[in-house]
């Protein structure tokens, strides 16, 4: 019977659990360099490899763009199988019924992005490679969400009586709370922004940084727009850039700065209401840090002329930032329904406790 | 515009449209395609690192691969009877880069290299379908046709990313692309009034009235780097 039960920490399936997290991220660095590289379409036949069984595809025609879309399908096809393992290994073993479906989710959705893959690829349609990346992401954080939900960390706190200090502590963090999640809701559609930008294969938009076209705002009429195209000479086979993707570059601009002063917000306020020394103060300072990182890589990106193995980097870095994001909520807001749950529970406690005291009295009246 | 392809050529004779197209500006430089050099495949075929040729223009500033055409004539296109068009892949580029066909006219896309290529064509226009496929060397050549008009239908290959060609397809047999020395021809038109249009791929297009009556006419356009 699985209802309502307590879990206990498992290590096997938590290191297996990290380790499908880490491929996801390996995954999500490759799909990266394949759209660094163009070379998505490299391969054009699916779920085949120019005629062969993927697996089979022999190493020797591994050249150009075909290396990486073919070291993305065979780690994909790697990362589906690990889901798979371990969706069942979570059905069976693990007493609680939500991760047993949380299993079941992260299963649905690997061969969902493994079909929208494909498709993308037979459809020929670029736009279905914006959700491919935007589903890696969650899929990402779904797969490091199992990795802390079964960490033995995790569920020793399941396990622990109501406490007035986590009561205290929850009250204080309630506008942090919130703080985290308004930003990692930004930064997942900074990701979306990103994941669209990507998939315009226009290059950069805007070719230089802190300005945009040697403005602050840049000039975004027909006429100039014509001028930035006839002065951009690039070696691979790119779009000419539109407004559109000028303003998105710049609406990616303004998202990043945002993000980087919510970060800042986080670091603050949880130093404040926390101490320097507590563990989500810790976390705050790392994930501002992390943001720092993020938008030194954007720069880069931008003064490498779009580099792939810079470029990647940053899509990696923007995916660990909302993995962090995602599981500090998931911490945060376990933390205070645990603690209204115990205030529940104690004045229910507290109510049938006067209850009982006034039966007494009661009766005597009769 | 299109009346003299209907009527008056039953009595003025058909003629050429010619002129020469000239760059003003500097454009900006051509850029080194230094990845073909480290793909070993490709590498072996070229003694010096070979260029992107966005801007050819010859010493008196002549521009070359200027898509020429005769603005809004249509559904006169003799492409079915036409001989093939080419397109060949050759030390890991396309060759020409740029090309012109009318709706109708196969167009034949060759691989002279010792690696396999993906042909990825990418039409913009509905009606003329998105394709990919693979060619490895010595693989019969690949046959293309496309039945709308459309500018700068981009060919790429995604194996090897620098590799690209536009073709741009007509409804009829009036354009052309401006040669080394910026000379172009539109041969065989017949009498009427005409706006010619010249399209480059950075530059955008400009266009000219023109009437055609008796005998050749010029039409010079001047394209300007800002």
């Amino acid at each position: 019977m699985k209802a309502n039960a307590v879990s206990k920490s498992n290590p096997w399936l938590y290191w297996f659990a990290v380790l499908t997290a880490l491929a996801t991220l390996a995954l999500i660095g490759i799909g990266g360099l394949v759209t660094s590289h163009e070379a998505g379409m490299s391969v054009p036949d699916w779920p085949t490899t120019y005629g062969y069984n993927m697996f089979l595809f022999p190493i020797n025609k591994w050249l150009g763009g075909i290396f990486y879309e073919h070291s993305h399908r065979l780690l994909a096809s790697g990362v589906g199988l690990m889901t798979t393992i371990l969706a069942v290994w979570l059905w069976l073993k693990d007493r609680r019924p939500w991760m047993s479906w949380l299993g079941v989710a992260a299963f649905l959705l690997v061969v969902a992005q493994g079909v929208l893959g494909g498709l993308r690829v037979t459809l020929h349609m670029d736009s279905l490679g914006i959700y491919h990346a935007t589903i890696a992401q969650l899929f990402f954080v779904l797969t490091c969400a199992i990795a802390l939900f079964t960490s033995r960390w995790w569920v020793a706190q399941a396990s622990r009586l109501p406490d007035r200090t986590n009561a205290q502590s929850a009250a204080k963090t309630a506008a942090l709370r919130w703080l985290v999640l308004a930003t990692t809701i930004l930064i997942f559609i900074q990701l979306i922004i990103a994941a669209a930008m990507r998939h315009q294969h226009a290059g950069l938009a805007i070719s230089d940084f802190p300005l945009a076209h040697g403005s602050l705002w840049p000039d975004t009429g027909a006429e100039a727009v014509a001028r930035y195209n006839a002065q951009r000479v690039s070696i691979n086979a790119e779009n000419p850039i539109t407004a559109f993707q000028i303003e998105l570059q710049m609406a990616h601009r303004g998202v990043a700065l945002a993000i980087l002063i919510l970060t800042a917000g986080c670091a603050w306020l949880a130093g404040r209401r926390l101490g320097k020394k507590d563990a989500q103060t810790k976390l705050a300072l790392a994930w501002f840090a992390l943001i720092l990182l993020q938008v030194g890589l954007g720069a880069a990106t931008i003064w490498t002329n779009k580099a792939a193995d810079v470029a990647t980097t940053h899509v990696l870095v923007g995916a660990l930032a909302l993995a962090v994001g995602a599981l500090w909520c998931a911490i945060a807001f376990r933390q205070s329904a645990a603690t209204a749950y115990d205030r529940r529970t104690e004045q229910r406690r507290s109510q049938s406790a006067a209850t009982i005291g006034a039966q007494p009295a009661m009766t005597g009246n009769k | 515009m299109i009346a003299g392809l209907m009527g008056a050529g039953s009595i003025a004779a058909a003629a050429d449209i010619t002129g020469v197209i000239t760059l003003t500006g500097t454009p900006p430089p051509e850029k080194e395609i230094t990845p073909l050099m480290e793909n070993p495949d490709c590498a072996k075929m070229h003694a010096t690192t070979p260029t992107t040729h966005f801007y050819v223009v010859g010493p008196n500033h002549e521009l070359g691969d200027v898509v020429v055409s005769l603005k809004g004539v249509t559904g006169k296109s003799t492409g079915a009877s036409q001989p093939p068009a080419a397109l060949d892949q050759k030390g890991c580029l396309y060759t020409p880069q740029i090309l012109a066909i009318q709706t109708g006219q196969k167009l034949i896309v060759k691989n002279s290299d010792s690696c396999v290529h993906n042909v990825h064509a990418t039409p913009a226009v509905p009606g003329n379908p998105e394709t990919n496929q693979g060619q490895s060397p010595g693989a019969p050549d690949l046959t293309y046709t496309y039945t709308q008009p459309e500018m700068f239908l981009k060919f790429k290959c995604d194996v090897h990313p620098w590799m690209f060609a536009w073709v741009s397809v007509f409804d009829s047999p009036y354009f052309c692309v401006s040669a080394m020395d910026g000379k172009f021809i539109i041969k065989n038109v017949p009498p009427g009034k005409y706006t010619v249009e010249a399209a480059h791929r950075k530059l955008g297009t400009q266009t000219q009235d023109v009437e055609v009556k008796d005998g050749d006419v010029t039409a010079n356009f001047s394209f300007a780097v800002k």
